[in-house]
């Protein structure tokens, strides 16, 4: 038998599990339908073409992922159920599917967001023909003609797709491919802002060189693990951690280098340094979009590496936690208090968020570990997220709608007096405020809660003393924000608050009502959580 | 050959990528010494393949997916690169100083 009948009989067609991954193929293909619509659909129409496709594509790959959630069996005792899909690549479970829930709505928030054009004056918020140079004939060609790039819908579908894989991705080449699907958009959408052009390509291009540095330091850490463990699989992985076979450095050294990659991606001090820039610098719809949704990929794909293939090695992972926690915590609160811009001041509110997520993070992980009625530590991650992504939209999206002559108006200055201007946006910018710094009755108070119990049942108590510490000043800037709001006069003309058309304004009714929701009946998302269970492994 | 000749030079072309990126100041500099970081990961993957006899080859697979990538990422890189050239003029990161923290008095204080 010659050597090609031999590889012939032994092969074996792939399984792949169509019906378990139509979330994933969905997105990737309105995505890629997208594009085709770039290419033939006549410029006048795309506009409305793009935004349906959109938004259909999101609620179906919603549907989709209700059904396959409802339909998953328990696997391997226990809470975890799921089932590990396309030949071991990809993670099917009920984390999984929760992420992929909180994904699919907030990005079905954001695309609302992306649509709106009354705040411009009939166009989209992003470049007209990000080529033309400001100041140019082109670009005033560009104007005149109302030219958009209605390319950003299939950017964000591909950005949504890489954010879905990303979490439920179950070896190391999936992962990473899944972590450049998602960045690779979101540096270019970061490069469009209509107004203030140079800041959103300075963004672009600072988002883009340190995404590109950390991703080099990402599959240095792979390449060590796959040399530690010879496989790429986390369940392979996840024995050879156990059983200890030698290498110890190799193993320590990928997962350090493995976590520089997730840190960056999570905004964790000290890899935060590109997250002020890039949120000032970028679309505020980007902004909004990458600081919800990416936020709560990158923490699911986090706990599936360190919980699954790393969960042997917890013991050596959980001091360097620690100390990035409440580095993470201190950097976010401390520089918040002295910025004057309030996308910069909400970047820095997300970065103290990482930190008391990863609070979370080291809290107790098995559900043996915890009380009955008590949850386990992803179980409060899960829920912390959907907490923070709601009400990140919504804060994001009031900020699309204070303006002044030049767009936006970013800096705090001009949000002195803003109460007596539009007390209705005042206050409910007011209540997101309340709700990030965690008061009672808001989303916030019970995603911390949530999550530092778990810590608290962990036995991390000098990092929960240390988050309720860095909370109250967290609170701090987030009160001084709404007396200059209420009690401050207005400088020169003061601000004014353009109105925006229904898409803007659902965005900001959907996260005001979830925040005051999630924090009065916290209990059916909490529900849903706990049902998530745990990892398949 | 022993296995950590490679991963000795893999290091060493890592810490040059590294090094590329945290000295130059031109940002297509910077973008090579990222590229001379994936590679020398490549490298690194490779060798481990080899001295496993990995059956399944997912070192070079990996490797195979690196170079993809890596190609999909300097494209985008070098787009923005160039948009950026055309609306400063120049290239140098260290002049990208617009988006930064400031030392101005909190707005409360004024």
């Amino acid at each position: 038998m010659s050597s090609a009948a031999v590889l012939a009989a032994e092969f074996q067609a792939p399984s792949f599990e169509y019906s378990l991954l139509s979330p994933l193929l969905v997105i990737f293909g309105v995505a890629i339908t997208g594009v085709l619509v770039e290419a033939f659909a006549p410029r006048g129409s795309r506009y409305l073409l793009q935004a349906v496709l959109a938004v259909l594509g999101v609620v179906g790959a919603l549907v989709a992922t209700v059904i396959v959630g409802l339909n998953l069996v328990s696997r391997g005792g226990g809470t975890a159920h799921g089932s590990i899909a396309a030949e071991g690549a990809i993670a099917v479970d009920g984390p999984s599917i929760f992420i992929w829930g909180t994904v699919l709505v907030l990005s079905l928030v954001s695309v609302l967001l992306f649509a709106e054009r009354r705040l411009e004056g009939g166009v989209l918020s992003f470049a007209g023909q990000a080529a033309a140079l400001p100041g140019t004939e082109a670009e005033r060609e560009a104007s005149t003609r109302g030219l958009e790039h209605t390319e950003v819908f299939p950017l964000m579908m591909f950005a949504v797709g890489g954010m879905m894989l990303f979490p439920a991705s179950n070896d190391l080449l999936t992962m990473f491919v899944a972590l450049e699907v998602l960045s690779l958009p979101l540096y270019l959408l970061c490069g469009l802002a209509r107004r203030r052009r140079l800041l959103s390509q300075e963004a672009a291009l600072k988002y883009f060189m340190l995404g590109a540095f950390s991703s080099g330091f990402f599959i240095y850490g792979i390449a060590l693990v796959y040399g530690y463990a010879g496989s790429m699989n986390f369940a392979a992985i996840s024995a050879a951690v156990s059983g200890r076979a030698g290498g110890e450095g190799l193993l320590l050294g990928g997962i350090a280098l493995l976590a520089v990659g997730m840190m960056f991606k999570v905004g964790a001090a000290p890899f935060h340094a590109w997250t002020p820039d890039v949120y000032q610098g970028a679309p505020t719809a980007v902004t909004a979009f990458m600081a919800a949704c990416t936020k709560v990929a990158a923490f699911g794909a986090l706990l599936r590496l360190f919980y699954v293939a790393f969960g042997g090695a917890r013991w050596d992972w959980t001091p360097m936690v620690w100390v990035i926690a409440i580095l993470t915590m201190v950097v976010g609160s401390v520089l918040a208090l002295s910025q004057t811009d309030v996308k910069r001041m909400l970047a820095y509110s997300s970065i103290a968020h990482a930190g008391f997520l990863l609070t979370g993070f080291v809290g107790a992980q098995q559900v043996a570990d915890v009380g009955i009625g008590e949850i386990t530590s992803l179980q409060a991650v899960l829920f912390y997220l959907v907490t923070y992504g709601f009400t990140t939209v919504a804060a994001f999206a009031v900020v699309t709608v204070v303006r002044d002559a030049g767009g936006e108006a970013t800096h705090l200055s001009r949000w002195s007096g803003l109460g007596k201007e539009s007390p209705v946006v005042a206050g409910v910018f007011a209540v997101l405020l309340l709700g990030m710094a965690g008061i009672p009755l808001t989303s916030g108070f019970t995603g911390k809660w949530a999550v530092f119990t778990t810590a608290l049942a962990g036995g991390a108590w000098p990092l929960v003393v240390t988050a309720v510490l860095f909370s109250v000043v967290a609170a701090f800037f987030y009160v001084r924000v709404i007396v200059l709001m209420y009690f401050s006069d207005p400088v020169g003309e003061g601000p004014t608050v353009a109105t925006p058309s229904i898409l803007t304004t659902i965005v900001i009714a959907v996260g005001f009502a979830a925040t005051l929701a999630l924090g009065v009946v916290p209990g059916p998302v909490l529900d849903l959580a706990a049902a998530a269970g745990e990892f398949i492994r | 050959m022993p296995l950590w000749w490679p991963l000795l030079l893999s290091s060493l072309l890592f810490a040059i990528g590294v090094y590329g990126v945290l000295v130059r100041r031109n940002a297509v500099l910077v973008l090579m010494g990222v590229e001379l970081m994936l590679n020398a990961v490549n490298l690194n993957l490779v060798a481990f393949d080899a001295y496993f006899r990995d059956v399944l080859h997912g070192g070079q697979t990996f490797a195979l997916f690196v170079i993809v990538i890596a190609a999909a990422e300097i494209g985008l890189g070098l787009a923005i690169v160039l948009l950026v050239f055309r609306t400063h003029g120049q290239i140098d990161v260290d002049t990208m100083r617009e988006l930064a923290d400031r030392e101005e008095p909190a707005v409360a204080e004024r």
